[in-house]
């Protein structure tokens, strides 16, 4: 795929090289406002939206992602909370000693790995997600040529 | 000159020397621009961990963890979780969108020039709190290093502040993907090495580390020892308020880190989804490994030297370099205090451009000369006052706060800012249709003002000290506290969603809501993010 925006500095252009993650909106250009800085507005000649939303693929997408995003994000806020709620709430039970250890000890401890799972679980998910994606604009594209 | 000073200055120049070298090799002209281009999804994620990895995480957690034990971990904990929210709510969207900044985001949808103008104010903010704990730490640091010669923590914060601003404004300091990733790697080998001594010192044994933990003996505030058990909750978060609190600041934590300026714009600099969601799975497993090893730092600080020693020493920021020493004497000592510095120096680069940019083109050029430069040049020369100033008002909090405030409860602060001033706008306005300009300033303005003041009548600025309490240790307000949590979220947040909320339900912008599927599809599918393929 090719670059989206061309970066290359143009000549006298004064932004400086200090280029860290957050040296986002280039300074000193007078000229065209870069892409990603576009309104909806300016930037509204790519496709027909409301077709594209109302696609079968695309509605099937958006309920995919919500099937796993939303269950996916209420598990890992109770989980995560269940932390701070019980440590504050039931000190008794998270000082009960496990292993040498004690149960808040391990509980902060498990958080990590629940981190580590659902992170897993959802890039396994979202692989299938871009394959839809494609297919979607890839219609799109073939739509437009036979029109 | 002292030994440690000696290897403290050379270890950072060489750092400074190999960042120099890794950001000249990568291709182009500028390492960010490059970057658009061809990082890899491993490399972005060390980048993030890079950026996110500041004085807070090393100096500020192994503080807490050193004095309060099992509380400070929470800190760690907080800090990793958070990227399931960055992950699974806002990475994917903004990338598919094509969106940089938060600025950006609201801009699309709403009326830019308000929306932007109250974007960068909050970035302003967030950017601020974020450095004045850069800062305390930088100056706690130096003034420990230079403890022989005399040098108070006011000159070292002042003299190493004004140095920091001035290099990273000048264009000295490349803050490049590049930076942050040599630094993300010594950070790392720092910790481990330490970590490794910490268990060699018992031995290598587990068993015998935590039983150490579970009786640590320091001076406790009535002159006479204490043995407390350190994996026990509630050193820091005590009855009454202490379990609010903790929860307080699990949500500050969990939902702040989405709202960061600076770890935002990290999802653009990948090629595609895939990438961008590689490198937050990189940033997770270095960062979640970086956090558990906390524990060695944290609880070897206070077993093996002890709360009494580190608070005659530089006190809570302090912790981690001073076991540094302890255990591997001044050479190591140097080592870690300069890996410490690169870290204060490049979040301090990355604070300061994000701060001083969106001032200048959001604020300055968008909103004051509507999209235009007047002059040119003008632009980057309001971003560099900007920088000056947000430096010096950190400076000068910075002292006033002192260098016994612990760095990551004052990160933390920075975070409740982002949750509740960010995230409420950010997920309205890539989920709710309704949404509006009205909203987005309401929300902005009432989580603000909410965490701030939050903030100030909270007992970390107003306390009634004893007597015995003198110099820079007092509380800056005498009296009792208005607000009895240190932490501010768990009021702020929910204000900054109410805000708004009943600000979008007072108008109505039909072209807001028109633009909304438009949004929808390209957050979805990337539709329009990579349009150079032409059609």
């Amino acid at each position: 795929m090719p670059p989206k925006i061309q970066m290359e500095p143009e000549p006298g252009d004064q932004t400086p090289e200090v280029g860290s993650a957050t040296d986002v909106a280039p300074l000193g250009r007078g000229a065209s406002k870069p892409a990603h800085e576009l309104t909806a507005d300016e930037d509204a000649d790519v496709a027909d939206w409301d077709r594209v939303a109302a696609t079968e693929e695309f509605k099937e997408l958006l309920a995919s992602k919500r099937r796993f995003i939303v269950p996916a994000t209420i598990f890992f806020v109770v989980y995560y909370f269940a932390l701070p709620v019980l440590v504050g709430y039931a000190p008794r039970l998270m000082e009960t000693r496990v292993l040498g250890l004690n149960v808040a000890y391990l509980f902060a401890l498990s958080q990590f790995f629940m981190a580590w799972i659902v992170a897993a679980a959802y890039v396994r998910v979202a692989g299938g997600w871009d394959k839809t994606a494609r297919r979607v604009i890839e219609r799109l594209d073939s739509g437009r040529k036979e029109g | 000159m002292t030994t440690s000073l000696l290897m403290f200055l050379v270890f950072v120049a060489i750092t400074l020397v190999i960042t120099y070298w890794a950001a000249r090799r990568s291709t182009g002209s500028s390492a960010y621009f490059a970057a658009g281009r061809s990082i890899k999804g491993w490399q972005n994620g060390i980048a993030v961990a890079g950026d996110y990895m500041s004085a807070a995480s090393f100096l500020g957690i192994a503080g807490i963890i050193a004095f309060q034990g099992y509380d400070g971990f929470m800190y760690s904990v907080g800090f990793l979780v958070a990227y399931l929210t960055v992950l699974l709510v806002v990475a994917e969207p903004l990338r598919n969108a094509g969106k940089y900044t938060m600025a950006d985001v609201l801009a699309y949808r709403l009326k830019p020039r308000p929306v932007r103008a109250m974007a960068s104010l909050s970035t302003l903010t967030v950017s601020t709190f974020y450095m004045i704990a850069q800062m305390v730490g930088a100056g706690a640091l130096v003034s420990l290093l230079l403890k022989d010669s005399g040098v108070t923590y006011r000159s070292a914060v002042i003299g190493v502040g004004v140095l920091m601003i001035v290099y990273v404004v000048f264009g000295g300091m490349l803050a490049t993907t590049w930076v942050q990733i040599v630094k993300a790697v010594l950070l790392m080998a720092g910790t481990i090495l330490l970590s490794i001594l910490v268990l060699a010192n018992f031995d290598f044994s587990f068993a015998a580390f935590f039983d150490a933990v579970r009786h640590v003996t320091y001076t406790g505030a009535d002159g006479r020892p204490v043995t407390q058990d350190f994996l026990q909750p509630g050193l820091r978060y005590k009855p009454p308020y202490g379990a609010l609190d903790l929860l307080s600041l699990g949500a500050a934590l969990v939902f702040g880190t989405a709202g960061l300026p600076h770890i935002l714009v990290r999802f653009y600099t990948v090629p595609d989804a895939k990438t961008a969601r590689a490198s937050v799975v990189w940033a997770m497993g270095i960062i979640g490994v970086f956090y558990i090893l906390t524990t060695f730092l944290g609880f070897g600080a206070a077993t093996i030297v002890g709360r009494d020693v580190i608070a005659k020493n530089g006190g809570t920021n302090m912790s981690a370099p001073i076991l540094a020493q302890t255990l591997g004497g001044d050479i190591f000592f140097g080592f870690v205090a300069a890996i410490a510095f690169a870290t204060i120096l490049a979040v301090v680069a990355g604070l300061t451009i994000s701060a001083s940019t969106s001032f200048a083109h959001d604020f300055w050029t968008n909103v004051i000369h509507r999209g235009t430069e007047r002059a040119p040049g003008e632009e980057v020369k309001v971003a560099r006052i900007t920088a000056f100033v947000v430096g010096g008002v950190s400076i000068v909090i910075a002292i006033v706060l002192g260098p016994t405030a612990n760095v990551a409860f004052l990160v933390a602060l920075a975070f409740a800012v982002a949750a509740s001033a960010n995230l409420p706008v950010i997920v309205f306005s890539l989920f709710w249709k309704r949404f509006n300009t009205r909203g987005a300033v309401a929300g902005l303005g009432t989580g603000l003002l909410a965490s701030i003041v939050l903030i100030l009548i909270s007992p970390s600025i107003m306390t009634v000290d004893p007597p015995t309490v003198t110099g820079a240790a007092r509380h800056l307000i005498q009296a009792n506290p208005i607000f009895p949590l240190e932490n501010p979220g768990i009021l702020s947040i929910p204000l900054g969603f109410l805000g708004a909320f009943l600000g979008t339900l007072t108008g109505r912008e039909p072209s807001a809501a028109a633009k909304f599927t438009e949004l929808v599809v390209r957050a979805n599918t990337g539709l329009g993010a990579e349009k150079a393929t032409p059609h």
